[in-house]
């Protein structure tokens, strides 16, 4: 299992190491500044994207596990980009995998998604996305504009990727962002029209996750509902779950295509826990039925939010991170049966990842 | 050339005590000052050359609409204070 995790909130930075006497943390960056995500590469490089209040959206690399910070150029929309729209937040960032090991991608508030191919030194907006006609029907989600939260390699194509958007359904290349197409039938949106509430364009996937070792099985958490996909996102079948099906978060098992996690919330005017107690949904038979888990979890007097990327799952499938809106982290080392609170007191944690 | 101070929470970026830049108008005294140090660009400016939502600017004392803050002319005298907006805070 995985010793370490990487923790970013919205003060700061943090590595996690579990030792001999458990959990401890470390504030390794950005003190006092808020951290939307960050990526550690198979490498040991690790990219940090903040959001300076005032100063706007920045990017940090290092080359040396945290120690020492370097500042490298943040994507930026051309100044003859349709629109002209400005960076207001790196809410995304992926590897390219392992047929691109110098590519970075990062999908932004506004929904520009931006590939480097040479770790983060320049940047290149895919234009054939950002043109697409449907992008006239995308809008916010929680923010003024739409955005992308989930990039996703094919691990078998060198060529595909997939990503989703927030609202703005689902898209895919299949010839390295030449062209995309969108993707996601059988989702369903409550939130517009009748008439509109299958238009593949204004979806809300809040959060898209596939398993590694069946690249075709992928799981969402949609604003409204759960769903999985056994072709690679062309098709959706949305699951009954025993609980609230809201949330934004989901983790997708390494290796078992039937197995994911999600994080369930009061939906969508509420945004918490339902009577204050917090839980997690599991499925290990690919949607038909769910465990319930509460064990090691607040059950009373609870406001905790995870956000879509506050929760992890490890290579081996088995330990679990989540981190909250209200700074609290836990784990898990029997795939969510059990929690334990590792930290009660970080500040809000925006995104946790297994390093 | 106008005379430019920055906040001090931009301290690691640029010296402490103001620096100088010609130009006409506000975004040119920027403009050239950011040519000779191009990374404080992107805390002032936005992708687009727009003065960023949350950073005002003062000249001789008077604190310019956002909206046309670059396209004020300014003197060669002019002292100019580059600050965080509390908006943003």
């Amino acid at each position: 299992m995985s010793d370490r995790l990487l923790v970013a909130t919205r003060k700061g930075l943090f590595t996690l190491e579990r030792k001999r006497a458990g959990w401890t943390a470390d504030l390794i960056g950005f003190v006092g500044n808020p951290v939307t995500n960050a990526l550690r590469q198979d490498d040991g490089v690790i990219f940090a994207a903040l959001k300076l209040g005032h100063f706007g959206p920045k990017l940090h690399r290092s080359d040396d596990d945290g120690r020492t910070w370097r500042e490298i150029a943040a994507p930026a929309f051309a100044a003859d980009t349709p629109s002209a729209p400005s960076l207001f937040q790196i809410w995304s960032l992926e590897g390219g995998g392992r047929h691109h090991p110098n590519r970075l991608w990062i999908g932004a508030i506004p929904a520009g998604l931006f590939r480097s191919d040479d770790r983060g030194e320049s940047w290149q907006l895919m234009d054939a996305l950002w043109n697409v006609p449907e992008r006239a029907r995308w809008f916010g989600g929680g923010y003024d504009d739409a955005g992308i939260h989930s990039i996703s390699p094919d691990p078998r194509d060198p060529a595909r990727t997939l990503v989703a958007i927030s609202c703005g359904g689902v898209w895919e290349t299949r010839d390295d962002g030449a062209t995309w197409n969108v993707l996601g039938k059988g989702l369903v949106a409550p939130y517009v029209p009748p008439e509109q509430a299958e238009d593949s364009a204004i979806q809300d996937p809040h959060r898209v996750t596939r398993c590694a070792a069946a690249p075709d099985v992928m799981w969402m958490q949609h604003h409204a509902g759960v769903y999985r996909s056994a072709d690679a996102g062309a098709h959706w079948t949305r699951l009954s779950l025993p609980c609230d099906d809201f949330g934004f978060a989901v983790a997708a098992h390494p290796r078992d295509a039937q197995t994911a996690w999600f994080v369930p919330a009061l939906k969508d005017e509420i945004r918490m826990p339902r009577d204050g107690a917090l839980c997690v949904s599991r499925t290990n038979d690919g949607g038909k039925t769910w465990q319930i888990m509460r064990q090691g979890l607040p059950q009373r007097d609870a406001y905790d939010l995870i956000y879509r990327h506050g929760f992890d799952v490890d290579h081996s499938g088995s330990r679990l991170a989540m981190g909250s809106t209200t700074g609290a982290l836990w784990t898990s080392d029997d795939g969510g049966e059990r929690w334990d609170l590792v930290n009660a007191h970080l500040p809000p944690i925006y995104a946790v990842s297994f390093i | 050339m106008a005379e430019i101070h920055f906040t001090s929470h931009l301290r690691n970026l640029v010296p402490d005590g103001p620096m100088s830049a010609s130009g006409v108008t506000v975004g040119e005294a920027l403009d050239n000052l950011v040519a000779g140090q191009p990374h404080v660009r992107s805390y002032v400016l936005d992708d687009q050359g727009r003065l960023r939502k949350h950073v005002c600017i003062f000249a001789d004392g008077e604190r310019l609409a956002h909206d046309s803050a670059l396209s004020r002319r300014i003197g060669p005298d002019t002292k100019l204070y580059v600050m965080q907006a509390l908006s943003g805070g």
